[in-house]
């Protein structure tokens, strides 16, 4: 099989946002824990965050269509890896274990919502006109 | 945790954004429809794997470079949710609820079959 070279440098790129997206992921969990079935501070940030990002990314690949190895390291290596899906569900998990099924229908009703909302605020900040100067 | 513990989350987090990458590729490649079929089925691969390790009572630093180095970086919350917003915005509302329910249902279903499969080792 060959592999072209700038197929190898966007597998390079994903790679180097990966891990910056784990290390910023686990360093901000590391740095607020919360007890169990508490509200994930540290995943709810990230996933916030980086659906924020993503949109922003995504709109201006759509509005400047180019190839570039900036789009592959800032979405599907940083978002991609700053946000988590399993955790979440991990959280949820134990929420529920512990009797808390309040907390967590509220975990997930405001991480789906919002997380929806970052998406779009990310694309629409984007395409804001340009200020008047 | 320790210096060594942080090379691991990171080697571990570009491992898996490469695999997620990879994966994903290959079922778009393959499936010629609109709904995220490969992201779904990386985010539900992924929470199966959590439930187990968390349920295996893995603990400490041991625990944070596996779930949260590997697994962790393996799923994804924001291309699902930026996966949702394009389907929406190209009218497929039904699959917008699907991609939405499948992950929500299918993914708790997974982490509780992982934790009791993980208790049971």
């Amino acid at each position: 099989m060959r592999v072209k070279q700038s197929d190898l440098r966007r597998l390079a790129a994903i790679y180097v946002g990966g891990v910056l997206g784990a290390l910023a992921r686990v360093g901000l969990a590391q740095a607020t824990p919360h007890g169990p079935g508490g509200w994930p501070w540290g995943t709810f940030a990230v996933n916030m965050i980086g659906a924020l990002l993503l949109g922003y990314f995504f709109a201006r690949l759509s509005d400047h269509p180019k190839d570039s190895l900036a789009h592959p390291f800032l979405t599907t290596g940083i978002c991609g890896t700053l946000t988590t899906f399993s955790t979440m569900q991990l959280e949820l998990f134990e929420m529920i274990d512990g009797g808390r099924i309040g907390v967590a229908a509220a975990y997930l009703g405001v991480t789906l919502a919002a997380g929806f909302l970052c998406v779009r605020a990310g694309i629409a900040l984007e395409r804001r006109p340009e200020v008047a100067r | 945790m320790s210096a060594a513990g942080w090379v691991a989350v990171g080697l571990l987090g570009g491992t898996a954004a490469t695999a997620r990458f990879l994966i994903d590729a290959t079922f778009a490649s393959r499936i010629d429809h609109p709904f995220p079929l490969g992201v779904l089925a990386i985010n539900l691969a992924g929470t199966l794997v959590l439930g187990l390790v968390a349920g295996a009572a893995l603990s400490g630093e041991a625990l944070v470079i596996v779930a949260g180095g590997a697994i962790g970086s393996f799923t994804t919350f924001s291309t699902w949710m930026l996966d949702s917003h394009r389907l929406a915005d190209a009218g497929h509302s039904h699959l917008v609820w699907l991609n939405l329910g499948l992950s929500l249902v299918v993914g708790f279903a997974a982490i509780v079959l992982g934790h009791w499969l993980g208790t049971a080792l």
